[in-house]
This record gives structure tokens, sequence and C-alpha cells, in this order.
């Protein structure tokens, strides 16, 4: 027991659950702008899969990090679209749409890398190389925050200041406002000339982005090489995270970092004297409990608060 | 923003508009209306008698099918709302258009943001919103969040929203529906002073009585055509309405005084805690057998709550519910129909009626386990069709045929659909819940005429409705609901006041606790008269 308490406050652990809810962030945040603008975005997991996987193929061909992990984006941001239109121009339910997206993204990727590579499990023949480090110069010499921070992946840095920047981008610019109005009311919002449709792409195009920016970060950041179906229900466990953030931009920070913490801890304690497989589920347990933890304050709240009064 | 109006001519008009929909509907018919400057214009009509629809048309949200829309004196094609609020056109939904989550500030400005860069100032948006509220005499809190404040305030919103947008023509597609008498004077005020100060106003409504006391003049709509535009000053109720239907009709209801029999609906301490919405604190009251019982209250102060668990629809959290001497309280919903109890919901599109079946098969929905139906849980086609086809008849149901699915019907042909179910069950006691909400009047006046005729046949009936004025004209005696209690009760409705009672609805007076339960036998046992009158005998009288 006190290996694992070591372990817990130890700095590399720390530094791992950064690197580990990295996708989680980022695919969260993605789910939020999403739900915000009124389109679930439940295609996550397959935006993020195609992302990593066009990323670490495009990058092992071209022979530039960059140009891969542009293009493992793009491939997300279109699969973004690609659900907006047919949520929005054939009115397919977005569920539905979402789960064959998701199917699509797990045979499709899988296919590529066998028609490319002739290899059913991944890109491991591939020389795709990773997205650079980052490294602040003066903070390695801080104690335990420089041992955290110093050497994360650029990704991970990006997916800390998502937070922020979705933030700011809800409350205080015109397109965040109007995707609120958009994905609350989209009738109000129509009624006073706001082109609905527009935000909503815009809104999925972004959610896109974000979960490409995840995917992409497990092939080329977390590891140097596309496995099929690597990223492992990620996608869902990070739409939990959405909602058990209450919706709110700072709240899905904390449920994802979260859900990147229990999956740090399950890899730590797979290096112990722990059965691995009660160690694995560890992530998708505490995405139960704290769904129904969610479920039950919010009934608990709908008992005891007073109705407004009304005048 | 609009400066593109002519100096001269109407504000709104419409030359021979016509608007066939996709599916051969033609919803108007060839409509000549001019709407000068600086009036108040009355429009209204059955429903679907197309007035909504020209509505739309004047906000672009509808396109005409031929004929043209004018706005400030020239011809527009208006390609969606924001062509139409670019000339100055602002409109006030039926159900309001508002951002729950957002703040009313938030509101007002929705669409066209205070700020620079694409950021938005919330500091600009409250003190804009603010001023408008100040200039404009419309009473708003800023920074309050919308699903927070009162329906009134919300409206009030509304109208700011287009009058921060510079309207110059304001349609208020039925506002009054969701007021309280009060909060109705107040928007009539602030609606005249608009009006002083320039602003054209098209006034949609089904109260005629409202129409007369705010507009300049009446166009009256009877299916898609303008029947024809009168003066206020010249116009009664009764010649509007027979204007709008086409023939003499009055809504004034025929009903002989009540003889209440025995006590059919018996509630005692009834408490119910809501997870969502109003909660219902220690209600007691009774309905006897042969009365109409009404239930005022401003919308959503525990009306909807209490319908509901009477129905069976929710659990009651204490307290006891008895009709006819059957404890329901722990009842389901079949067991609550067992004891005699009908229910008309309020919201008939969700629960009222299954949309996409005929209407054959909703008729039958709670009687079709049993003879003559069905013999041995098989149904027997034959008998539905008949049984439809007695109600469809008895009901006056405007429909080809049986198998027809309740979603093709009116709003007033569905509720009839409804009503005919229900009654036709023979009810000890009847709930009916806004039942001629968005009805036209034809349909109206046949409600009223069957809640009294099942009254007179020995039905208990609970009315619960926001219309005040068919509250005092159905109603033998009547309730007070206010957050969730009992705040008035009046045992003799005669010479009561829409006025009055919403003094009651406001909080502004209430009854003691001595006259709200005064012959309730089980609550103060000295008091029970034994004179052979049912315990709350209507002749007692109501002394405030």
């Amino acid at each position: 027991m006190n290996s694992v308490i070591d372990v817990v406050f130890s700095s590399a652990f720390l530094a791992a659950v950064l690197r580990v809810a990295t996708p989680y962030l980022l695919a969260a945040f993605g789910g939020l702008v999403a739900e915000r603008a009124g389109i679930s975005n439940i295609a996550l997991e397959g935006q993020m899969l195609s992302a990593a996987c066009t990323g670490a193929l495009v990058a092992g061909y071209s022979g530039s990090v960059a140009v891969g992990a542009l293009c493992g984006v793009a491939v997300a941001v279109l699969l973004g679209l690609l659900l907006a239109a047919l949520r929005l121009e054939l009115g397919a339910d977005a569920i539905i749409a979402g789960i064959g997206l998701n199917l699509l993204a797990s045979g499709g990727t899988a296919y590529a890398v066998y028609s490319l590579l002739d290899d059913k499990g991944g890109t491991s023949g591939l020389k795709s190389g990773s997205l650079p480090t980052v490294t602040l110069p003066g903070i390695e010499s801080i104690p335990v925050v420089g041992e955290v921070l110093s050497g994360q992946n650029m990704v991970t840095w990006l997916a800390f200041l998502a937070a922020p920047f979705v933030a700011w981008l809800f409350y205080r610019t015109r397109f965040g406002f109007r995707l609120r109005a958009v994905g609350e009311m989209p009738d109000a919002a129509a009624s006073v000339g706001i082109p609905v449709r527009h935000v909503q792409y815009a809104g999925l195009a972004l959610s896109g982005a974000l979960a490409g920016l995840a995917g992409v970060f497990l092939s080329m950041g977390y590891v140097s090489f596309f496995v099929r179906d690597m990223t492992a229900g990620r996608g869902f466990i990070a739409l939990a995270a959405v909602f058990l953030g209450g919706l709110r931009p700072w709240g899905v920070f904390l449920a994802a970092l979260g859900f990147g913490a229990a999956e740090a801890l399950a890899v730590q304690l797979g290096t112990m004297d722990v059965p691995p497989q009660l160690v694995s589920t560890i992530p998708y347990a505490m995405t139960l409990v704290a769904l129904a933890l969610y479920a039950w304050r919010r009934k608990r709240r709908g008992l005891t608060q007073e109705t407004a009064a009304s005048l | 923003m609009n400066e593109s109006w002519a100096d001269a001519g109407p504000a709104v008009a419409a030359h021979a508009v016509t608007k066939t929909y996709g599916n051969g509907v033609r919803a108007v018919r060839g409509v000549d209306l001019e709407v000068p400057s600086g009036e108040i214009r009355a429009v209204v009509g059955e429903n679907g008698a197309g007035k909504s629809t020209l509505m739309k048309m004047f906000y672009g949200l509808e396109q005409p099918s031929s004929g043209e829309i004018l706005i400030g004196g020239r011809p527009r094609v208006l390609r969606g709302p924001g062509s139409a609020i670019a000339l100055g056109v602002g409109m006030v939904h039926q159900n309001l258009m508002l951002v729950p989550s957002f703040t009313v500030a938030q509101n007002v400005v929705l669409g066209v943001e205070p700020g620079q860069r694409g950021l938005v100032d919330s500091r600009a948006a409250v003190e804009t919103t603010a001023l408008l509220a100040e200039e404009s005499g419309l009473a708003v809190d800023p920074k309050a969040r919308v699903d927070e404040v009162s329906v009134g305030m919300r409206q009030r919103t509304e109208i700011l929203k287009a009058l921060h947008r510079r309207a110059r023509v304001l349609i208020l597609d039925e506002p009054t529906a969701v007021l309280t008498p009060q909060e109705t004077e107040d928007l009539f005020a602030a609606v005249r002073r608009l009006r002083d100060g320039g602003m054209t106003v098209l006034f949609i409504s089904h109260k005629l009585r409202e129409v007369r006391e705010i507009s300049d003049k009446v166009s009256v709509m009877r299916a898609g055509s303008l029947v024809g535009t009168v003066a206020t000053a010249d116009a009664t109720e009764r010649s509007l309405a027979a204007m709008m239907v086409g023939r003499d009709l009055s809504l004034d209801v025929d009903r002989a005084p009540a003889r209440p029999a025995e006590v059919t609906l018996r509630v005692r301490d009834l408490a119910y805690d809501a997870p969502t919405g109003q909660s219902l604190h220690g209600l007691g009251f009774d309905v006897a057998a042969g009365e109409i019982v009404g239930v005022a209250g401003i919308e959503g102060h525990g009306q909807s709550e209490l319908a509901e668990v009477l129905a069976g629809l929710r659990r009651p959290t204490t307290g006891t519910v008895s009709v006819g001497g059957t404890d329901t309280a722990g009842l389901d919903v079949a067991g609550h129909r067992r004891a005699g109890i009908g229910y008309v919901p309020e919201d008939r599109l969700y629960n009222g009626a299954a949309l996409d079946e005929s209407i054959a098969d909703n008729l039958v929905v709670d009687r079709h386990d049993r003879p003559p139906l069905a013999r041995r849980g098989v149904l027997h086609p034959g008998a539905v069709r008949t049984h439809a086809e007695r109600l469809i008849e008895e009901y006056a149901i405007r429909t080809p045929d049986p198998s027809v699915p309740v979603r093709a019907l009116s709003g007033g042909n569905m509720q009839k659909v409804i009503v005919a179910r229900e009654l036709s069950a023979g009810p000890r006691l009847l709930i009916a819940s806004q039942v001629t909400r968005g009805v036209d009047v034809g349909a109206m006046r046949f409600m009223y005429e069957r809640l009294v005729a099942a009254r007179d046949a020995g039905a208990a009936v609970l009315l619960i409705s926001a219309d005040l004025t068919e509250l005092l004209a159905l109603s033998d005696r009547l309730l007070v609901l206010k957050d969730g209690r009992l705040v008035g009760r009046f045992d003799d409705t005669a010479g009561l006041t829409e006025k009055r009672v919403g003094l009651y609805m406001l909080g502004v007076e209430h009854h003691d606790q001595e006259q709200l339960t005064a012959g309730l036998d089980d609550v103060e046992p000295d008091d029970v008269e034994s004179d052979g009158v049912g315990p709350d005998g209507s002749g007692e009288a109501s002394a405030v």
C-alpha cells in the first residue's frame, strides 16, 4: 500500500497524469463545443481514431511531422462537418450518425493501414516520428514543477490551454455567445437573424479539430505509431466528462483531468503486484461511478431547490 | 437602419397576398391590408383563419406565393427575419423566443451584440437594456436570468429586443395569453405609449374583450380571407365574433345554478415535493358532484402539478385524495381511471393523444381491453370503428374518416377527440386542464356546453385554466393557487371580477385559513353543519 502512495505523490506520476489526460482534455472540449452548439458529437472516438491514423501515415510517407499532424486534424474537421451535414441537411439523428462515423473510422483506418502497409495491427513498421516537446527555459530548475512540466509534448500544453481558450470563446466572444444561443434555443437565435446552421457547422468543425488534435497526440506524441483501435474508448469517456463537468469549460476540465489521473494510476498499478485486468477497468469503473454521482447530485439539487420567485 | 422608408403611405401593407403551402393548403387568400403608422391594429380570427401566416409573412418567416408585402410604403422581398428586422419589423412570438440561461440583457442584444473585434461587451449590453427599459417604461432587471423572471418580464424582454433593433412595427402574437390581468394592463399601457411615440402595432388575439380595449381598428380574418376592418369604437364583442365565424355566436354560457350533491373529490393536506417545477403545500378542498370548481393562478404556480397528482401521473408526498370514497393517493393511473377520473391534460400534443395513431384508436385507449370493443384480449375492429363513428358524430369532430391520424386535425378538433374520449367514459370526476387553449371560438363554445352538460349529469368538474374569463364564466366556485398553496376560495362566483381574482393570483390579497377550510369535514369538526347540504354548499357567502 505504501508503495502505491509513494507512486501517486511522485513527480513522475504527476507528469504521467498530464500526459495521459491530454487526449481526454482535448476530446472533452471537442465534445463540449458540439454539445453547446446543440448537436451531440458522439463521433469523437471516430474523429480521434481517423486523425491518429491519418497523422501517422502522412507523417511517415511525407517525412514531415507537421504535415502529418495537420492532415490528421483536417480529417477530423471533415468528419465533424460530415456529422453536421448529416444532421442538418438530411435530418439524421446525431447519435445514430455518430455511431455510423465511429464504425466507419474503426473499419476505415484498419483497412487503410492494411492496404498500405500490409500490416493488420498498425503502422509500427513505418517511421513517422512524433510531435516536438516544449521546454520552457529555466523551468527545469524549479523543484517538482520542473520535473512535472519539462519535456511535455506541445499538444499537452495546448490541451491545458484549451480550457481558458474555450471559456473565453464561450463567454467573451460574439461567436461563443451565438453558439450557446443556437445550442440552447435555435428558434430564438433564428428569430433574431442568426444563421443557425452556419454557427452549428462552425461549432462541429471546431469540435472535430479538438478531437483531431487529441487523436494526433495519441499516434504522434504518446507513442510514435498508429495501432488499430488505439483510442480504446477515450472518446466516449471524454463525452462522459462533458456531462460530468456540467457542460461548463472548467467543470469539463476537472472531469477530464480526473479521468486522466485514473488512467495514469491504472498504468502505474499495472507495474505492481495487482491483477492487470482489474487495474485496466479503473477508468471505466470511475466513469460509471462519476456519472451515477452526477445523476444523484442533480436529483437531490432538483428536490431541494426552491423554484425561483416568479415576480 | 430603416431610413429606406417612404415618407408617406402605410407602415405595413399586403396587396393581394396569397400563401399556398406545398401540400396544397391555401392559408391566406388574396388579402389586402393596410396599417398606417402609429396605429394599434388588432387582427382577429379563429384558429386556422390565416392571421399567424399573414404575420409570419410580414416578419419574413414565410414568403407569399403571390402578391406583395409592403413595409414602410415600399414593396419588399423578405428572405428571412433578418431582412424584416433590418426594415424595422419586430415580432413577439406567442411562445417567447428567449434563451433561458441568458440574462435579460443578453437576450435583448442577441444578434446585434455591442463590442469590438468579435467580443461581446456585457456591460454595454446591460447599460443599453436599462436605458431602453427606462425610455419605454417596460421595467426589467437586465442582469436577471430569463428562466428566473416572471412571464410578464420575459415578454417585456421580447419587446425590448424589438426596440433595440429600432423596430417601427411591432407584431404581438397573442401576448396576453400568459399574463395576469394586472400584467395585461401594464402591457397595454406600454403598448399605448409606444403607439404615441409613432410605433405601429399589430395585435393578434383571441380575446375580443382585450381587442376592444387596446386597438384602434380591428381586422377580421376568416378562412384565409380578410372579412373586413372596422373601427374598434363601432364594434362589439358580439359583432366581432359574428364576423369571425360567419354567423351570430355568443360566448355567454347558459348555465343553471349548480346543484351540488355529495362530495366526489376530497383532498386533505395534500403536499407534493416536485423535483422540478412547483411543489404543492397543504392543499385541502372538496369538489361535489354536480359542480364546476375552477382553479385560477398565474401559470406555473402548481396548477399542472395539482392536475397531474389528481390524475395519478404524479404521486403525492403526503396527504389524502379520495374520489367517490376510493382512496386514490396510492393507486396507479389505471386505478385512478377505475375510480372514475377523466382527465383532459393541458398539453394535448404531449400526453393527450397519440398523434400518429388514428382517431378511432385514440378514442378507445382507455377502454380497449373490455367488451364491447374486445373479447378475450382480441380487439374487434368493427366495434372500434362504430364506437369512433358514434363519437365523431356526437362531438362534431370534423374529419373525413375515423382512420385519419390525430396529427392531421386542427387544434380544436384534436381537443374534441380527447374531450369525447374522457366524457364518453362517464367520469365521476373530470379534471379539465386548459381545455380551450389554442382552440377557436366555435370549438370553445362547444367545450363550454359540454362541460356544463357533464356537470348537470352529475360529474364533479375541476376546471384549471389560465383564462380568467373562461373560469368566471364556467365555475360555480373558484380556488386560487399561488406558489403551490391555496390562497383564495370564492364559494360564489356571481359578481366576481377578473381584477379581484388577479389580486389573489399576485398575492396582494389572500383569504385566511378559516375561510379556505370552511366546511371541510375533518379540518375543523365543530364547524360542520348537519343541514343536509354538501360540506361546502354553494349557498355559503364568501365574505372577505
